[in-house]
């Protein structure tokens, strides 16, 4: 073929879709470094942004600044504060990327990061936990956390193996093998909760979500395998796009389609089991913001996977800072709040855009 | 250059064979056409040939190699499809779309750059579908989806195409456009061609050579004058006298004549 013009028109229009896209995805970006700083900045000791700035500027190698504040105040910015603010960022971050990549992988929009078992696994080991008389630590995953991690990689595990016929994986089989372990462990989780007496505002408390124990310790557990996962389903962007055609064509297009799905699948459900492990298991964030990306940037996986982490992340911190401050002291779950915040302002996008989605 | 080969090759699902015992070569420079009726297993041989399903037994060779070791990224690079009319997805632009034909030429860290998107640019422009280009497909008809996947096997460059009802959802004009298009490629570049045609009579007029498939196995195999016979046409698909020949060019033509006889077959 030879290549005798420049194509003007549609490459054309194609590349300003990307130059919008690449612009939104340096804004949020900038964006999620205000949140961070707004959202250290705001709790029961009110510090001012400028110091909060400050402090976490003078932390980066090579910056140095006077120090115009006292020690309390940078304890509790850096060993309180921006532990819980980046844990959140985290955890949403994860949560929205695993929800896009089960998503595009089983072109189903309804699906979310706990539709094959992982959210009820994780319960359930979390639930064990709760009840165990004992208490231990291994590789700085303390018992409950340990405990739903196991049970979130199990749960899929088993799913997995149900679903296999042969040598493929039926997405439909999967979807459906995933919600039926889910309703079985998600009984057995119920039992427990009503024989656990005085234990039960604890457990309720966890399945909900709370970041309130959030410590640098935690990030440094959970951190490699977000970075690692999210890292290896942003490398299969482009290929999550081809496989938007059905299976059959994404094969005669060069997908190898079954280990597409194993390596996605075991990339997404380790991040989300990394992240639910700690904080429990908050709903909405993993079905709700790549929907919300979708239908303000569009469905190009390249763009969806990196703006809904960046959108993941900002979405939680907020969030959480509304859970922590506006019954303060009291700490509302994250779990209830990010359905409070966050579905008028999904459903004000899917009243906007009117034209197909998914 | 790439030849694709059948040799005695049992196809099916589940273990209940849909085809038994094909043996059929296609060579560089030829159009095939596969001709049967309903269910007789086209649509099988084509998802053979592209290895989307495996053969139960006997071997298929693309390039004279075993298609079962050939990775499937080098055989997309060897083998493109026009699958029947598919669901798209309603999120992307024609333009995307038949970018996606590039897929099997990037690799895991590359995006597509300026060459990608003029070789999709002219697939579009070959195949008259460069003004859907900013349109989400969705929107388009089922003929204009049919011209984007011929832009999209065209983007994928290689050197054997199999079309599975490629000319389904035209309109007559356009048929003639698409499959005109088909044969110049195929002659001009020496692609080894193999298409699934509904229609005998254009079958007849573009194919160099037919197979007709019934009941398992290849029923005749020749050039469109040797296969499309009023005994053929009879025994296969029970319609009776129906095969004339075309005026200005010689080739057979079905016109479907007053009578026409219900029972199948033997």
């Amino acid at each position: 073929m030879t290549l005798n013009q420049t194509p003007t028109l549609p490459a054309g229009t194609y590349l300003s879709g990307r130059r919008t896209r690449i612009l939104s995805l340096l804004g949020l970006s900038a964006a999620l470094v205000a949140v961070i700083a707004l959202a250290t900045s705001i709790g029961s000791v009110q510090i001012p942004f400028s110091t909060t700035f400050g402090i976490l500027l003078d932390k980066l190698p090579f910056v140095d600044i006077t120090q115009t504040w006292q020690n309390v105040i940078a304890t509790i910015v850096l060993d309180i504060r921006l532990p819980r603010v980046i844990l959140a960022g985290l955890v949403g971050a994860s949560l929205a990327i695993a929800g896009a990549t089960y998503q595009g992988l089983f072109r189903n929009p309804l699906a979310d990061p706990y539709l094959i078992g992982v959210a009820q696994g994780a319960s359930l080991g979390a639930v064990i936990g709760f009840l165990l008389p004992v208490a231990w630590n291994i590789a700085g995953f303390g018992l409950i956390p340990l405990l739903a991690f196991c049970g979130a990689l199990l749960a899929t595990a088993t799913v997995y193996m149900l679903a296999r016929v042969g040598k493929t994986l039926p997405v439909t089989t999967l979807i459906l093998a995933g919600v039926a372990l889910s309703a079985l462990l998600g009984s057995i989780v119920s039992y427990l909760i009503i024989s656990s007496g005085d234990k039960m505002h604890g457990i309720i408390f966890w399945l909900m979500g709370s970041f309130s124990m959030s410590q640098w310790s935690e990030i440094t557990v959970v951190l490699p395998y977000i970075v690692v996962g999210t890292a290896v389903i942003i490398i299969f962007a482009r290929i999550l796009n081809v496989m938007q055609l059905d299976e059959e064509q994404a094969q005669q297009l060069g997908v190898n389609v079954e280990k597409l799905k194993l390596i996605l699948l075991a990339a997404a459900t380790l991040i989300t089991a990394a992240s639910v492990s700690f904080v429990g298991t908050i709903g909405f964030v993993g079905i709700i913001i790549p929907h919300a990306v979708r239908l303000i940037w569009g469905a190009d996986h390249r763009f969806l996977l990196p703006l809904a982490v960046l959108t993941g992340a900002i979405f939680m911190i907020l969030t959480d800072l509304v859970a922590r401050t506006v019954l303060a002291p009291t700490e509302i779950p994250i779990g209830v709040i990010t359905a409070i915040c966050g579905a008028p302002f999904f459903l004000y996008l899917l009243r906007r855009r009117k034209k197909a989605i998914f | 250059m790439i030849e694709l080969e059948m040799q005695k090759v049992t196809l099916g699902y589940d273990h209940h064979p849909v085809l038994e015992d094909i043996s059929l070569k296609v060579t560089p420079g030829e159009m095939v056409g596969l001709i049967g009726p309903n269910g007789s297993g086209k649509s099988t041989i084509i998802k053979a040939l592209s290895h989307v399903i495996s053969p139960e037994s006997g071997k298929i060779l693309v390039d004279k190699r075993d298609i079962t070791h050939i990775p499937r990224r080098e055989l997309a690079c060897m083998v493109g499809v026009v699958p029947q009319l598919p669901l798209l997805p309603s999120t992307f632009t024609a333009f995307e779309i038949v970018l996606m034909g590039r897929n099997p030429h990037l690799g895991l860290f590359q995006s597509e750059g300026k060459r990608d998107w003029a070789i999709a640019w002219q697939a579009m422009e070959k195949t008259g579908t460069d003004e859907l280009a900013n349109r989400y497909v969705n929107e388009l008809s089922g003929g204009e989806i049919q011209c984007l996947l011929i832009a999209r096997v065209l983007v994928q460059e290689t050197k054997a195409i199999l079309l599975d009802e490629p000319t389904a959802n035209l309109d007559i004009g356009r048929q003639g456009e698409i499959l005109d298009l088909i044969k110049k490629l195929c002659t001009q570049n020496n692609l080894a061609v193999l298409a699934a045609v509904h229609d005998l009579n254009m079958a007849a007029q573009y194919c160099d050579r037919l197979l007709l498939i019934n009941e398992r196995h290849i029923y005749a195999e020749g050039t469109p004058r040797e296969v499309i016979t009023d005994r053929n046409i009879k025994e296969v698909y029970g319609a009776e006298n129906c095969v004339y020949t075309h005026p200005v060019n010689g080739l057979p033509t079905v016109l479907l004549g007053a009578h026409i006889n219900k029972t199948n077959g033997k």
